[in-house]
């Protein structure tokens, strides 16, 4: 029985021939990740354990972006047990204000990861580099405490589900609305302990940015990982960014995966995941016929807040306004993008359409700060969960989709298709 | 392993990491502060009803979402000594054992429990006996290598020695 493209680079980085589902393997790490709400738990116990230097400090990032630029005194304190622990260590890849942008955004673009490389991260969305080819995966503070010390971590080799892609996708339709559908197809438990492969012709319509998106949201259908196959525009990607050698890993001919599920991308139409699930998915059609009004729009975070999305975004507002009932918070994800955005005037077209533009920082994704909502507000936000509360009050309600959906509905004030506006 | 044995609180599927514990709490580690908060944008009794040693009972995929740990720390420190569902999210599953706090899957004890029910937990066999209906159901004992970093009280105990 052959491996899939996951059980390979576990296989390889667990110094084993092959290796089985269900089988618990220690494998050795390329890169552990941290942000300022997990990193103090783990130095917290890193310390108490009495652990001294990390196992290597070029293969540690942490990167403080949720609640930065701090929102408040506690989250100061905080961010402080981080950046001491940076520094006391001498962590090469430590991002802080005025450098950080949000993690998954900023590890693939300063080359940090490469395809077969294996990346632990303690935040769900850790998940979003195998749109590399890489092996990646979210953990916990303590995990990451554990691997610091050891640069090993215990894993359970998952089994798999392959998802080929074929055809073009429709104008407006990008990889957010790919992954929603197949999130609203198979659950938010559908992919429970097991690796999303992805494969197919249809891989040559989707650029970087939307199989970031994609494998991002591996994690919302309760995925171990997300991993796309290594193609010229991956290659392209790494190219100017990663100067260390890598391995492009291809699965077994005969690898074995618990289902195959055939998408065809020309079938799908723009998508948007209603309160408290994103598995509630309707198309924008069945969208557009509830008559949803919204207060709110954010377009940013992990999922969406890359270049791409900021120009589907501008191309949909240039020359418009949002409208007045409806707060529209444009969040560029790293320095970069926001100085790239800067230069192709997306940030005059924002600004001018009414827009607020902030500085990186997954803030209101999470409730955390930069956009709360009060008791039975609407938002509707190209971020990745939609749970009871998770951006302010329990009874306010958010709806997720795709950059272009939300400027489009930012104008009209309710949700609308880019395509009626 | 000492058994677990406490009333059983009751919730339904894909109980999330951000009604366990909310983000806006997320800017302190302390235990108790956390406690102080858990599970309260879905049941705000929750902590004044909880006492030490009582059981939390959920469905299926219960802890989706964020990675934070400070979700099991929450509940742990809460009082609950061991939780019951149907299917775990996976980084919740490891986060709990990792910081050495017992969880078990078990779909027959996850539909026959009930709110306020009597129920003890022998996490040696993987019975988990409901007192007051009189029925016991079969979990899945851990794997030994499980035991051992909850019998360590953690992963980071276990790995030092």
């Amino acid at each position: 029985m052959g491996m899939t493209m996951t059980q390979k680079i576990l296989a390889k980085k667990a110094g084993l021939d092959r290796v089985e589902p269900g089988q618990l393997i220690n494998a050795k790490v390329d890169m552990v990740l941290g942000n300022d709400v997990t990193t103090p738990v783990a130095v917290t116990e890193y310390e108490k354990a009495g652990f001294g230097p990390v196992f290597d400090k070029n293969k540690v990032s942490i990167v403080l972006d949720h609640f930065t630029p701090n929102k408040d005194i506690k989250a100061a304190q905080q961010c402080l047990i981080s950046r001491n622990f940076a520094w006391d260590q001498g962590i090469v890849n430590f991002f802080d204000v005025g450098e950080m942008g949000i993690e998954h955004a900023l590890l693939p673009e300063k080359g940090l990861i490469a395809p077969g490389e294996l990346c632990v991260g303690a935040d769900s969305h850790t998940c979003t580099y195998g749109a590399l080819g890489a092996f990646s995966t979210g953990f916990g503070s303590t995990d990451m405490a554990a691997a610091m010390a050891t640069g090993e971590i215990w894993f359970k080799v998952p089994s798999a589900l392959k998802f080929n892609l074929i055809g073009k996708p429709a104008p407006y339709v990008s990889g957010k609305d790919i992954i929603l559908h197949i999130i609203g197809m198979i659950g938010v438990d559908g992919a429970l302990y097991k690796s999303m492969e992805f494969f197919g012709d249809g891989l040559q319509y989707l650029s970087m940015d939307d199989r970031f998106s994609m494998a991002n949201m591996a994690i919302e259908a309760g995925g171990k990982n997300g991993i796309f196959t290594v193609d010229d525009i991956t290659l392209d990607y790494v190219k100017d960014r990663v100067d260390r050698p890598f391995e492009v890993v291809v699965p077994d001919t005969d690898a074995v995966y618990d289902e195959v599920y055939e998408i065809d991308l020309s079938k799908l139409e723009p998508t948007v995941a209603f309160p408290h699930l994103p598995e509630n998915t309707k198309t924008i059609t069945e969208a557009e016929a509830c008559d949803v009004s919204i207060n709110q729009v954010i377009i940013g975070s992990c999922t969406n807040g890359r270049l791409e999305d900021l120009k589907a975004a501008a191309e949909i507002l240039k020359g418009r306004h949002v409208a007045k009932t409806c707060r529209t918070i444009v969040i560029p994800a790293t320095q970069q993008i926001y100085l790239d955005a800067l230069k192709a005037g997306y940030l005059t077209i924002f600004v001018e359409a009414g827009c607020s533009v902030s500085t990186p920082t997954c803030g209101p994704c999470l409730g955390g700060h930069m956009g709360i909502l009060a008791a039975g507000e609407r938002a509707l936000a190209t971020t990745n969960r939609n749970f009871v509360g998770r951006m302010g009050h329990p009874s306010s309600e958010v709806y997720l989709c795709s950059p272009a959906v939300a400027a489009a509905s930012a104008v009209a004030g309710k949700i609308i298709s880019p395509a009626h506006i | 392993m000492n058994n677990a044995k406490g009333t059983a609180h009751k919730y339904g599927d894909n109980i999330d990491t951000d009604v366990i514990i909310p983000a806006r709490y997320l800017n302190t580690i302390d235990h108790k502060e956390l406690a102080s908060h858990c599970m309260e944008d879905i049941d705000k009794d929750f902590v004044q009803k909880v006492k030490p040693g009582d059981i939390m009972v959920g469905g299926s995929n219960f802890g989706c979402g964020s990675s934070r740990e400070h979700a099991p720390i929450a509940i742990k420190a809460s009082g609950i000594s061991c939780v019951i569902a149907k299917t775990y999210a996976r980084i919740f599953y490891r986060n709990s054992i990792n910081i050495g706090f017992p969880i078990l899957e078990c779909s027959e004890a996850s539909e026959r429990i009930e709110a306020g029910d009597e129920v003890e937990v022998n996490f040696d066999t993987g019975v988990i006996s409901n007192l007051t209906k009189k029925e016991t159901y079969q979990a899945q004992p851990f794997p030994d290598f499980m035991k051992k970093i909850i019998a360590a009280n953690g992963l980071l105990n276990s790995i030092k020695k």
